[in-house]
């Protein structure tokens, strides 16, 4: 016991002395953080207000029908050739001539800039004509302004779960998805990183020849044992500082946030007045991230997590153990990672059917096999699982985890010792009835 | 005896590595184990590392049958010898040191010990990839010897060394034979052998085909041969044979018709002619080997 501690010891402390540990911990929580901080702070920027010239030869326009909060109109009354030469050097992004007969040809209309038009100011013109035209249309048609505006309503609903008793929670399936999601991504990708992880370490035992002087002092299943706790535990390290450094850098980014001046004047507003506040509160992304975090039962999702993490992690990297034991150099190993890797990828592709109906037979099957468990069980998870299901699945994975750690253990005693043989698969299943 | 081996048998899936070995190695010597390439050498010696276990037979330490506790007073040093190399050499023998029992602080102080016995104070911070070779094998040699064993297996130790270095093992392992260590060592380069070795064991196609002591075996393969050099004319007699002469050299080799009886041998040489010398022809353990591999074929 006291051996394997020294096993798990060395493996941490070389890897989390290594530059590289400390680089994706640090990128990680930067790189989360800007994923969702950088369009909040770019939709609360003041953009720069684009100025653009119509030239109306219909007549229908009039300036209090040109307004838009991104862009500064100017009618103007000259020749079309005029405009083309003039409208760049007085500084207009574009020019736009509205034909005569409007009303009969609203496609004729013409936007003339000196750069290519980006696609949302040229929606934004568009949407500033089409409203007035639809308005005179409807008032031609006889259909009062004031009936028009009532019939432009806005449907949205808000979804709350039930459950048997009758208890009511306010959910989100939006907010839900986005959550599962992440969590199937977050374990797709550790359990492949980590568990080539192992597989490298015991490469790099066996390709440089130590592997015999460590057996000589303990058992090859202790070394396995301890290789793969050691990394294991640095993986947990590194989601320890991604959890709190992404914390920090929101609680930086969303001090920022509140200093920028539109906020301040959103939060003037909603001091004046509670029901706008209301409203503006409902309307904005942090929402739907605070009726998530209310309606999700957290202490279930971080134990999920770790509980995924840690046996779907064990199971994989006990068979990327083995196969590192049977190869003698990464390039030799490629061909038999596949066969591991093929399970988390179908998993992961898997996860993606989870995603869109986690109720499905095959969203349970897929949450139920230890393979495909881990991930496909954390993208249900958020959605609401029933308690024997998750706990079928969480026995299934551990007694899948045993299977695998003893079929690992016995290839790899065997193989770190083979020198110079190809291997293959049908040999490696030999080694699992060889003798002590 | 510090082992006892007996009746051991390792089979493998395709061929029978040890087919019922039985050894004796006696304390406090330096066992020489010899045999080609494939004959069963490290088989043996990772039985008795308990790397792997015996289909059948078994090993005695010290009088015990061998157990997991007994890897704390065995050190080995394998044929195929690596390091890890991004670690630095302190940790790395801070490691395996702790590895074969020894507390921190004795591997601590005993390493120091070591770094000022061979000189290399000034490496305990390098990564092992900055050393060379020499330097590497210092650095694993201590790890084999740093938690003192009472039996220490070296397979083929000199191969890769320097002569400089070869020169400084073979002192340390004679110092090791001194303070009462066991030493088995597994090689074929047989100038060694003649060197340290107290006794022998051959082992060839997975058995044992001779062991003993060294001066015994030696005895064993005598010819009864001697060389003699001399003035005159010589010619066979009835108390020897002539093997070979070079008669310009006025050197020949004889053989005695009849075993001890070197007295008769000499008079009827000065008989003959002026004997100046007259030595035993004493076979080289080089000629042992390749004598008993052929017949055991």
């Amino acid at each position: 016991m006291n051996k394997i501690l020294l096993v798990i010891q060395r493996e941490y402390l070389t890897r989390i002395q290594k530059k590289s540990f400390w680089v994706a911990s640090l990128l990680g929580p930067i790189l989360i953080t800007a994923i969702y901080a950088v369009p909040i702070w770019l939709a609360t920027q003041d953009k720069e207000v684009k100025r653009i010239e119509i030239l109306d030869e219909s007549g229908l326009f009039q300036m209090s029908d040109l307004v838009d909060k991104e862009v500064e109109f100017k009618l103007v009354k000259k020749p079309v050739s005029d405009l083309k030469s003039s409208f760049t050097k007085e500084g207009y992004a574009a020019f736009v001539h509205l034909p005569k007969d409007l009303l009969t040809h609203s496609k004729d209309i013409k936007i003339y800039s000196e750069k290519n038009l980006s696609l949302p100011l040229k929606s934004s013109i568009e949407r500033v004509i089409e409203k007035k035209v639809r308005a005179i249309l409807m008032k031609d048609a006889g259909i009062a302004s004031e009936v028009y505006e009532k019939t432009q309503i806005e449907v949205s609903s808000e979804t709350i779960t039930v459950s048997e008793k009758g208890d009511e929670t306010s959910s989100s399936s939006g907010g839900a998805m986005i959550l599962a999601g992440v969590m199937g991504m977050l374990l797709y990708v550790t359990l492949l990183l980590y568990g080539s992880q192992v597989m490298n370490g015991v490469i790099e035992e066996k390709s440089s020849r130590i592997i015999e002087v460590i057996i000589s002092s303990i058992k090859p299943y202790q070394l396995m044992l301890g290789k793969i706790l050691g990394v294991g535990m640095v993986g947990l390290t590194q989601f320890l500082l991604w959890i709190v450094l992404t914390i920090g850098l929101s609680q930086v980014a969303s001090k920022f946030y509140s200093a920028n001046p539109m906020q301040q004047k959103v939060e003037q507003i909603k001091k004046g007045d509670p029901e706008v506040a209301k409203k503006i509160e409902d309307a904005s992304p942090m929402a739907e991230v605070t009726k998530v975090i209310e309606s999700t039962n957290i202490p279930l999702m971080v134990g999920g997590f770790l509980f995924y993490f840690l046996f779907g992690y064990l199971l994989y990297s006990s068979l990327f153990a083995a196969i590192g034991s049977a190869v003698e150099s990464a390039a030799e190993a490629q061909q038999f990672t596949f066969i591991v890797m093929l399970p988390i990828i179908l998993a992961f592709i898997m996860a993606q059917f989870t995603l869109q109906d986690p109720d499905s037979p095959m969203a349970f099957w897929a949450s139920m096999i230890p393979f495909t468990s881990p991930i496909n069980m954390m993208v249900r998870l958020p959605y609401g699982v029933p308690m024997w299901e998750l706990a079928t699945s969480m026995i299934l994975l551990v007694v899948g985890f045993l299977g695998c750690s003893w079929i690992s253990a016995r290839i790899y005693r065997v193989g770190i010792l083979m020198y110079g043989k190809k291997i293959t698969v049908k040999e490696m299943a030999k080694w699992l009835f060889y003798k002590g | 005896m510090i082992l006892s081996i007996q009746q051991v048998v390792k089979r493998y899936a395709d061929h029978t590595a040890l087919a019922g070995v039985s050894l004796e190695i006696p304390k406090g010597q330096i066992f020489g184990l010899l045999g080609p390439n494939g004959a069963g050498k490290t088989s043996l010696i990772r039985i008795i590392n308990q790397i792997t276990a015996p289909d059948e037979g078994h090993v005695l330490f010290d009088g015990e049958l061998l157990q997991p506790k007994h890897v704390e007073q065995i050190g080995y040093l394998p044929e195929e010898r690596g390091l890890y190399k991004k670690m630095k050499v302190g940790d790395q023998l801070m490691y395996l040191a702790q590895l074969k029992g020894l507390s921190k602080a004795e591997a601590q102080s005993r390493l120091k010990d070591w770094f000022i016995r061979l000189d290399i104070k000034d490496w305990w911070y390098k990564p092992v990839d900055n050393l060379s070779k020499g330097m590497q094998q210092k650095t694993q040699f201590i790890a084999t010897v740093v938690h003192e064993p009472k039996l220490l297996i070296l397979d083929e130790p000199f191969s890769g060394f320097d002569p400089i270095n070869a020169n400084m093992l073979k002192d340390e392992i004679l110092a090791l034979k001194e303070r009462g260590t066991t030493i088995l060592f597994s090689t074929h380069r047989m100038e060694s052998v003649e060197e340290l070795c107290d006794s022998i064991a051959l082992i060839n196609h997975s058995q044992v085909v001779l062991t003993g002591e060294k001066e015994e075996v030696r005895n064993r393969f005598k010819q009864h041969a001697f060389e003699v050099s001399y003035s005159g004319e010589l010619e066979e007699s009835k108390a020897f044979d002539i093997i070979s002469i070079t008669p310009e050299k006025n050197k020949a080799v004889i053989k005695l018709t009849e075993p001890n009886q070197t007295n008769k041998a000499i008079a009827a040489l000065i008989k003959q002619v002026d004997l100046f010398e007259f030595k035993e022809v004493i076979p080289s353990f080089n000629d042992i080997f390749i004598q008993v591999v052929a017949e055991t074929k």
